[in-house]
């Protein structure tokens, strides 16, 4: 198979590769895929509480090169966008920006699956943390 | 040293280039048809056929007469299989044949399913080898034949193919074996392994593409096979066709060097196997060899580099020729069924790559392929959640995922 150049950019250039807090409040992680499918995405944002913009996000993916080219890619684009922004970013973005074949849409899938695990940790750490519960405890 | 490196000597091998000056005069200087009796064209032909088939013949011990040309594997094997349900049919409709086998077994067999026959896909053990004692238990009033391969063409595990060829014989029931990985690789002798049918292509053993052979026995017992192409009768009335006089003469000249210098070469490719395996052992840990090391052929290595997916390591080593079992290298999206026979899960699968060491394949080569290995491996590694995770101590069999 042939791969994008872009795709190719990624895989040997990985923007944000690794791990943030996942026990902080202001962090949020999602993780998605399984090992027998062949692909996993560890997906992490960190948020500024005062404005809501993501400051940081980090990945790790097992999965082809298209799978690490899309989490890359997901990273980059988060970065400096409001948690609501982020939401809007679709698998279809991904597939065009990476020229991503027909049998590589999954990878993409995952990514926004990964990009909406991470924020809607985020936003439950958010919510515990108003509410009047016992400390949340680190797993 | 030069790139890329051909290191996927099971799908198929460079040509010798003494095969080829070989076949180079029977393109046009001796063109004539083998089956042509009546003036010297023809006989010139046949007798270059003639001593291609005493050639394959002597690489498996065999008689000449038993050697049925084809167009490839796939050919003989549908021939033998196809050609044994149909001429055995009022004996019996059953065949006993291994999960593992290559596609143009497994799937002539499914064909033969609908129509009637009954088929037994025995599994493998966690090795790669048959269980010869549910082969044994297998066996009914009605089998005909017993079709399983004489080595792997993904783990390159050899089967005991002497046993279960005995076990035929015991029965009276006709054994097949796909030989195409191990014939001029490993000595295979059809009078030894006790086998009646075998698969030989030429593409495996430094030969072209495109011609292959079937080896019929003839004797105790007499095999009879019922032709599965209609036409001129050729090759004792099993495969009509005009012989590809150039593509046999390259089987045989193939057989022939196979056959001087296996002795040399199985301890040379060896080595070069035993030296990529242990590099990377030394080099990585989580490293997981896949079917048995003791049965199995000298140039073949497969292995799983845990928690690393199998098609993003290929592109980062993609100045070298290798396969995969994951499931993103595959038409299917579907793991590699042989690693999956085995019983290993389908994580380990997707991380596995199969290494062919050839006839010409350096040190230098293995040894540029094992630093490559081992700082993509570790470079992805790096980049790998389910790693991380198990750095941390995580079990990951407990984790609950997001399958998708």
């Amino acid at each position: 198979m042939a791969y994008s150049d872009k795709v190719l950019d990624h895989y040997n250039h990985p923007r944000n590769v690794g791990s943030l807090d996942k026990s902080s409040a202001d962090v949020g992680t999602g993780m998605v895929g399984a090992p027998e499918c062949g692909d996993v995405m560890k997906l992490q944002i960190k948020v500024n509480d005062a404005n809501g913009i993501i400051e940081d996000a980090k990945f790790k993916t097992f999965g082809c090169g298209s799978a690490i080219a899309s989490s890359s890619l997901a990273t980059e684009w988060l970065k400096g966008k409001t948690v609501d922004e982020a939401l809007q970013i679709k698998n279809t973005d991904i597939v065009n920006e990476l020229s991503l074949p027909p049998v590589k849409i999954h990878c993409s899938v995952l990514a926004e699956d990964a990009i909406k695990a991470a924020i809607s940790d985020y936003r439950t750490k958010q919510a515990s943390k108003t509410a009047p519960v016992p400390a949340q405890t680190v797993a | 040293m030069k790139t890329p490196i051909y290191l996927d000597n099971h799908a198929t091998t460079q040509m010798d280039k003494r095969v080829l000056s070989a076949m180079l005069p029977y393109f046009t200087e001796y063109f004539g048809n083998a089956a042509s009796r009546n003036h010297e064209f023809g006989w010139v032909a046949e007798q270059a056929v003639d001593k291609a088939r005493k050639q394959i013949a002597d690489l498996i011990g065999a008689s000449p007469k038993e050697i049925i040309f084809t167009s490839g594997a796939t050919e003989s094997n549908n021939l033998a299989i196809k050609g044994v349900a149909e001429m055995y049919a009022e004996k019996g409709n059953h065949i006993i044949t291994a999960a593992t086998e290559h596609k143009a077994v497994l799937d002539t067999c499914k064909k033969l399913e609908k129509h009637g026959y009954r088929i037994t896909y025995l599994p493998l053990k966690g090795d790669g080898l048959i269980d010869l004692e549910m082969l044994k238990d297998s066996f009914t009033d009605k089998t005909i034949l017993v079709t399983i391969m004489y080595a792997n063409n993904e783990i390159g595990v050899i089967q005991p193919i002497a046993e279960i060829g005995k076990m035929c014989r015991e029965r009276g029931v006709l054994f097949h074996t796909d030989g195409v990985q191990a014939i001029g690789k490993v000595p295979v002798n059809v009078n030894t392994d006790n086998i009646d049918i075998m698969s030989i292509t030429a593409h495996k053993l430094y030969g072209p593409k495109g011609v292959g052979a079937l080896y019929v026995r003839r004797k105790s017992p007499r095999v009879q096979l019922t032709a599965q192409m209609d036409g001129g009768g050729h090759e004792r009335g099993m495969r009509s066709g005009t012989l590809n006089v150039p593509g046999i003469v390259g089987l045989g000249e193939a057989c022939a060097i196979a056959q001087r210098e296996m002795p040399e070469e199985m301890v040379r490719l060896r080595g070069l196997r035993d030296r990529l395996k242990s590099k990377l052992e030394a080099g990585l840990d989580e490293v997981f060899i896949n079917g048995s090391m003791e049965h199995r052929l000298p140039h073949n290595l497969n292995m799983s580099f845990l928690y690393v997916e199998g098609e993003s390591l290929l592109m980062g080593i993609n100045d070298v020729a290798v396969s995969s079992g994951s499931a993103c290298t595959s038409a299917t999206l579907e793991p590699s069924y042989v690693l999956k026979a085995l019983g290993l899960g389908d994580d380990l699968a997707h991380s596995s790559i199969r290494f062919g060491i050839g006839r010409f394949n350096t040190e230098e080569e293995i040894d540029y392929v094992a630093d490559k290995m081992i700082d993509v491996v570790s470079k992805l590694r790096e980049l790998s959640p389910l790693y991380e995770m198990v750095r941390e101590g995580i079990d990951l069999s407990t984790v609950q995922w997001a399958a998708h």
